[in-house]
């Protein structure tokens, strides 16, 4: 019997097995952030236990409320900002060079596939796009971590989708993971790792792949995972250059993290997405899925693109390919959130701050902001977002708001009309 | 290890998910205590009162997919505050789950057809529960009736629960 990527995972990272199905696993990399890790912190401190396992391979970020807005944020952040200098934490990203974890991880080239990871975030699932085992975790398993190094897990089931066909033009891979937590509901795939496989994801960028597994969550998913392939190779070269000769060597090493043929599944789901249409949700629960035009003239009050599901630049990028020459209608405001320094700067060479500006969109710095409705765009009760983020939670955005969940394209097109709006009709 | 005995709290509805648990405004708070006044604050549930109902209650009993959403152990931590150590549901989000035994606290599964009976019969009482963790029992008691419920809980779990949690554990063991 063959072995899925999350069992080869386990196999070359157990430390062992205290109890049956309870496995001690090794960690490659410890993520942290402003918001879960202090209490961490603070309580290793009153153990008198405050050590780090491996200042290389722990790394943190200031991102969900950065500039801190008010005197508890800042003591926050500088509970983190201490603790880091204090271990030589040297990957440490602080005002001005911070954004958004799940984002600015990636690029920096912290993840390679076959590693385990875990944050103090749910949405930590993310990094499995690179073919790594990735989970969020609560500041107790991120304390322990921290100090040694180490996660317990139950050994998660794997579900395989198996994408075949090809995304119409204004369908994206948003679209697609709301399609597949509408299909698996908001506990369908709890306590087990998703592998997304199949053409469509083949040929998706890693930005795609890691909005695909970001929604992991939302099903109740442990871990989103994609295979690596020449395309996960491709980004990580400039980190990896030195490692090995060739990218095709690269890709002979990272290949033998990819399930084998005869591996087991708990289910596997195969569709064809050629059909899919822009989707969006309703109400309070992410599997609460629609199709964009079922939801057309939905009124919105706010528009906002940003967030670890999709901050990044071919978010950017496709949100405004559409607002170019526009402008966003006088009955919304709107704002996008640049996932990462690096993210902005290039969204700045390429015009598309500008697009935005002109448009009438407010641009923040990079943060996580008004997608857990901490700084940077909160609703007033009553009101409305059309947004590419994650979480449509009752208050998630601010208290008596609702989140509508949706692409970029679909969120760049709300904008414009000020309603929920498809935005194939903008292309020619 | 902790006492797991006291007054029920009912929540009568599925996916109550950790923003609902504790809003992500209250995250800025460095202390657990501090996390007390926002229990719950923002649960949709029909008659549900966060200032009254959850006074003096140390069991919650609720539906499926409980603490569903963000991983914050703010969730457990703002239900131990108010004096809730034990949740018994049909099923929990994972990282609640193992949030809440690392907390030294108990997370209880029970089949639906069990918890559909004990909504029908205790729900709207005056129901204490006593969890015996050794005898794998939920006692469960209102005033004219008292029973017993066989749980099951595994054992990695039941050694967070006795040892107080997981960093101790981890720390003695690792
Ligand atoms: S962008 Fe939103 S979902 Fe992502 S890490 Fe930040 S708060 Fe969490």
């Amino acid at each position: 019997m063959g072995k899925t990527i999350a069992e080869k995972i386990f196999d070359a990272h157990r430390v062992n097995m205290p109890f049956p199905d309870t496995h001690v696993l090794k960690l490659d990399r410890v993520f942290c952030h402003e918001i879960t890790t202090p209490i961490a912190i603070t309580d290793l401190m009153a153990r008198g236990m405050d050590r780090v396992f491996d200042p290389t391979k722990i790394k943190a970020v200031i991102d969900h409320v950065t500039p801190a807005k008010d005197s508890k944020t800042a003591e926050q952040g500088k509970i983190l900002r201490d603790w880091a200098k204090r271990h030589g934490i040297k990957d440490f990203f602080d005002i001005g060079r911070n954004g958004v974890c799940h984002a600015i991880f990636p690029e920096k080239g912290f993840v390679r596939p076959g590693y385990t990871i875990i944050m103090g975030d749910s949405h930590t699932c993310t990094h499995g796009a690179f073919g790594a085992f990735a989970a969020g975790v609560g500041t107790t398993d991120l304390e322990v971590g921290i100090l040694k190094g180490i996660c317990a897990f139950h050994f998660p089931k794997t579900i395989k989708f198996v994408l075949n066909g090809s995304l119409k033009p204004g369908v994206y891979a948003k679209d697609l993971i709301l399609f597949i937590i509408k299909e698996l509901t908001v506990n369908g795939a709890t306590n087990m790792v998703i592998e997304f496989t199949g053409p469509v994801v083949d040929g998706m960028s890693m930005e795609s792949r890691m909005t695909l597994c970001n929604m992991a969550i939302e099903a109740g998913g442990t871990c989103g995972i994609c295979y690596p392939d020449m395309t996960t190779v491709e980004y990580l070269w400039e980190f990896i250059k030195d490692e090995f000769k060739t990218k095709e060597d690269a890709l002979l090493e990272y290949s033998k993290w990819t399930s084998d043929a005869d591996a087991s599944y708990e289910k596997v789901y195969e569709y064809d997405v050629s059909t899919l249409e822009p989707m969006v949700t309703f109400g309070y629960k992410p599997d609460q899925v629609k199709s964009v035009n079922e939801m057309s003239d939905t009124k919105i009050d706010q528009v906002y693109i940003g967030s670890c599901t999709n901050g990044r630049i071919e978010d950017l990028r496709i949100a405004a390919s559409i607002i170019k020459d526009k402008k966003i209608s006088n009955e919304v405001r709107a704002i996008v959130s640049p996932a990462t320094p690096a993210i902005y700067s290039l969204a700045l060479k390429e015009g598309l701050i500008e697009i935005f500006q002109d448009a009438g969109f407010c641009v923040t710095n990079p943060t996580c902001g008004a997608c857990l409705g901490m700084s940077n765009g909160v609703l007033a009760n009553g009101e409305a977002c059309a947004s590419t983020t994650n979480r449509n939670f009752n208050g998630r955005m601010g208290k008596g708001g609702t989140v509508h969940l949706m692409s970029p394209a679909t969120a760049a097109a709300s904008a414009i009309e000020g309603k929920i709006t498809n935005s194939q009709l903008y292309k020619a | 290890m902790k006492e797991f005995s006291g007054k029920v709290l009912f929540l009568d509805r599925s996916d109550i998910n950790t923003d609902e648990i504790i809003p992500a405004k209250y995250l800025t708070e460095i202390t657990k205590e501090a996390l007390q006044p926002y229990l719950l604050e923002d649960l949709t549930l029909n008659g549900f009162n966060n200032k009254e109902d959850i006074q003096n209650k140390t069991v919650l009993v609720t539906r499926a997919n409980f603490g569903c959403g963000s991983s914050r152990e703010h969730a457990p931590w703002a239900l131990e505050v108010n004096g809730i150590n034990v949740v018994i549901a049909e099923s929990f989000a994972r990282i609640f789950r193992q949030n809440m035994y690392n907390c030294g606290m108990l997370a209880i599964e029970l089949p639906a057809d069990k918890l559909e009976y004990l909504f029908e019969n205790y729900s709207g009482k005056d129901t204490s529960i006593t969890i015996d963790i050794d005898r794998n029992k939920i006692v469960v008691t209102s005033l004219d009736q008292s029973e017993e419920i066989d749980f099951q809980v595994g054992e990695f779990d039941k050694t967070l629960v006795k040892e107080g949690g997981w960093v101790g554990y981890a720390d003695s063991n690792y």
